[in-house]
């Protein structure tokens, strides 16, 4: 994808440069398009849920809510508390928010159409996700506030917990495909619905579906922003733009996860049967990124959240065990009847 | 000067300042910040190096759990930063002296560094050049060295086991939630239904 844009702005180095400024022009601004459609299209469903209208004033159907809430933080007076510790409390939402952005480099959209084709793409975003724990932990921190820093605190033990039973997901599908390139990954669930690998790894794509659900601090894991005990936890003290980044990486880490939930599960770019096979692969991820956002946001208006000390027991207590002896299971099940290794 | 070496310069000098801001920086909190900006430019200087899997590992391993754990303990330290610079006469004679000492012993051994020859002897494993990173590091790793991996594997594990019998205490008189007794309970054994006529009470 990169070499082929090069290719047309002359092969030299710079072209090399201005061939992947523009990819990610091209993944960034839609990106941040779909962020905004996102938090629109989560308060409707929420609202149809919960039998409300939802927004509805702001353009037609009120589809140009986000982009009026978006105006409104972004004229609104930037606060920074006179007790914070100013670099870092700047620095956390912005970290947020890069973090949230650069793990969609390697999510691939079709054959060969990924930004960085990397072949350790599927640890980069276990990388890059595991970092975002940082903004929180950060603006916890250097917002000088006891619900801020409570939030953080919460936040920085539910990541990593859930981060635990993730790799052991990803160690299946890893050993499964024989790579750790995502597009491998995808590869090896061609041959429509049933070669997909949330059939045959039932039980580690629902473990990886809450785990992504904990890891994004999403209900019923939002406990870090609990607003019936700490306000809104680690954001407490953000006002304006701040907020808004905050919003934006919240936000771009959920479609993240929606989008590696259907690369890892789903088949990533591949029609279920091959009639559809007409239909462009970008168009399907697009269409499964939609189908996992709509569960999230069905989950967040259906469940109650978690109590504290039930979030780490489900974490520690029932999610580790069951993925380790999956793991076991999996690749001893592949090893004795050759699905791995050929 | 070519691209890669100018990511070099800045990634290595990112690192060496980060790790001089360390030690130096008042505040335990920004220390354990720069640590974490020292590490993620270490994985930079690997992935430039071409050794992208430990990139990767380090980034997972050390600043996605240590060093969060790290900066989690440092964060509810209660440090009253009057009291911490008071302390520093008092205490630069030892810390001088421990300083002097690490010195000199670092530069003994680089002044007087060479490579014993069974070293020397033992030629380095040549990596197959159409395997990747990953799967050439997997291939010597549980082949070749399967024991001692396993044996490090073990002395984590006792580590582990370690602290968790450090840390264990089992307190009386605390209410816990138990979710299979919770689930165990039925309306037969819980409710019971009278019949209470009018004027009588229970």
């Amino acid at each position: 994808m990169v070499e082929w844009l090069a290719g047309i702005y002359g092969g030299t180095d710079a072209a090399w440069f201005f061939s992947i400024v523009t990819w990610i022009l091209a993944i960034v601004a839609p990106l941040l398009l779909g962020v905004a459609f996102a938090v629109y299209a989560d308060r409707k469903i929420w609202a149809a849920m919960q039998l409300r209208r939802g927004p509805n004033v702001v353009g037609p159907f009120g589809l140009f809510q986000s982009f009026a809430d978006g105006l409104k933080l972004f004229i609104k007076e930037t606060v920074v508390p006179s007790g914070a510790n100013k670099g870092i409390f700047i620095l956390a939402p912005m970290l947020t928010f890069v973090l949230a952005l650069i793990g969609w480099a390697v999510i691939p959209w079709d054959v060969g159409a990924v930004l960085a084709d990397i072949n350790v793409g599927i640890l980069f975003i276990f990388a890059i996700s595991s970092l975002g724990v940082y903004g929180i932990i950060m603006s916890g921190w250097a917002s000088n506030s006891r619900y801020a820093f409570l939030g953080g605190l919460r936040s920085a033990a539910q990541m990593v917990s859930y981060e635990v039973s993730m790799g052991f997901v990803l160690v299946t599908l890893i050993s499964y495909a024989g790579s750790t390139n995502l597009s491998a990954i995808v590869e090896n669930q061609a041959g429509g619905l049933w070669q997909w690998h949330f059939i045959w790894f039932f039980p580690m794509f629902v473990i990886f579906l809450i785990s992504a659900m904990a890891e994004t601090n999403r209900p019923p894991f939002d406990l870090p922003e609990a607003e019936a005990e700490l306000v809104a936890g680690y954001q407490v003290e953000y006002s304006s733009m701040a907020f808004a980044l905050f919003w934006l990486g919240e936000y771009g880490n959920i479609l993240l996860m929606c989008a590696l939930t259907s690369v890892l599960f789903f088949g990533g770019w591949y029609a279920p049967i091959s009639a559809l096979d007409f239909i462009p692969g970008p168009l399907w991820m697009i269409g499964k990124i939609c189908f996992f956002f709509f569960i999230f946001a069905w989950v967040k208006a259906t469940v109650p959240r978690y109590r504290y000390d039930q979030l780490m027991r489900l974490g520690w207590k029932v999610f580790l065990p069951l993925s380790l002896a999956a793991v076991v299971f999996y690749t001893g099940w592949g090893m004795a009847f050759g699905y791995i290794g050929n | 000067m070519s691209l890669t070496a100018l990511a070099f310069y800045l990634f290595a000098s990112i690192t060496v300042l980060s790790g001089f801001m360390v030690i130096s920086s008042r505040n335990p909190v920004h220390s354990v910040l720069f640590l974490i900006l020292a590490f993620f430019n270490a994985a930079a200087l690997f992935l430039l190096l071409g050794a992208e899997f430990l990139a990767m590992i380090l980034l997972i391993v050390y600043v996605g759990a240590v060093a969060v754990l790290f900066l989690f303990v440092v964060m509810m330290l209660d440090i009253n930063y009057v009291e911490l610079r008071e302390g520093f006469l008092q205490y630069l004679p030892v810390g001088t002296l421990v300083g002097l000492i690490l010195l000199v012993e670092l530069l003994m051994v680089v002044g007087a560094w060479q490579l014993t020859p069974a070293i020397d002897a033992t030629p380095a494993l040549t990596a197959d050049p159409d395997l990747t990173n990953t799967a050439a590091l997997g291939s010597v790793l549980y082949t070749r060295y399967l024991y001692v991996f396993q044996a490090s594997g073990l002395v984590l594990l006792v580590a582990m086991i370690g602290a968790i019998v450090l840390t264990l205490r089992s307190r009386s008189g605390v209410k816990r939630q138990d979710i299979s007794a919770q689930n165990r309970r039925n309306s037969k054994d819980t409710i019971e239904i009278k019949k209470v006529n009018v004027g009588e009470g229970i």
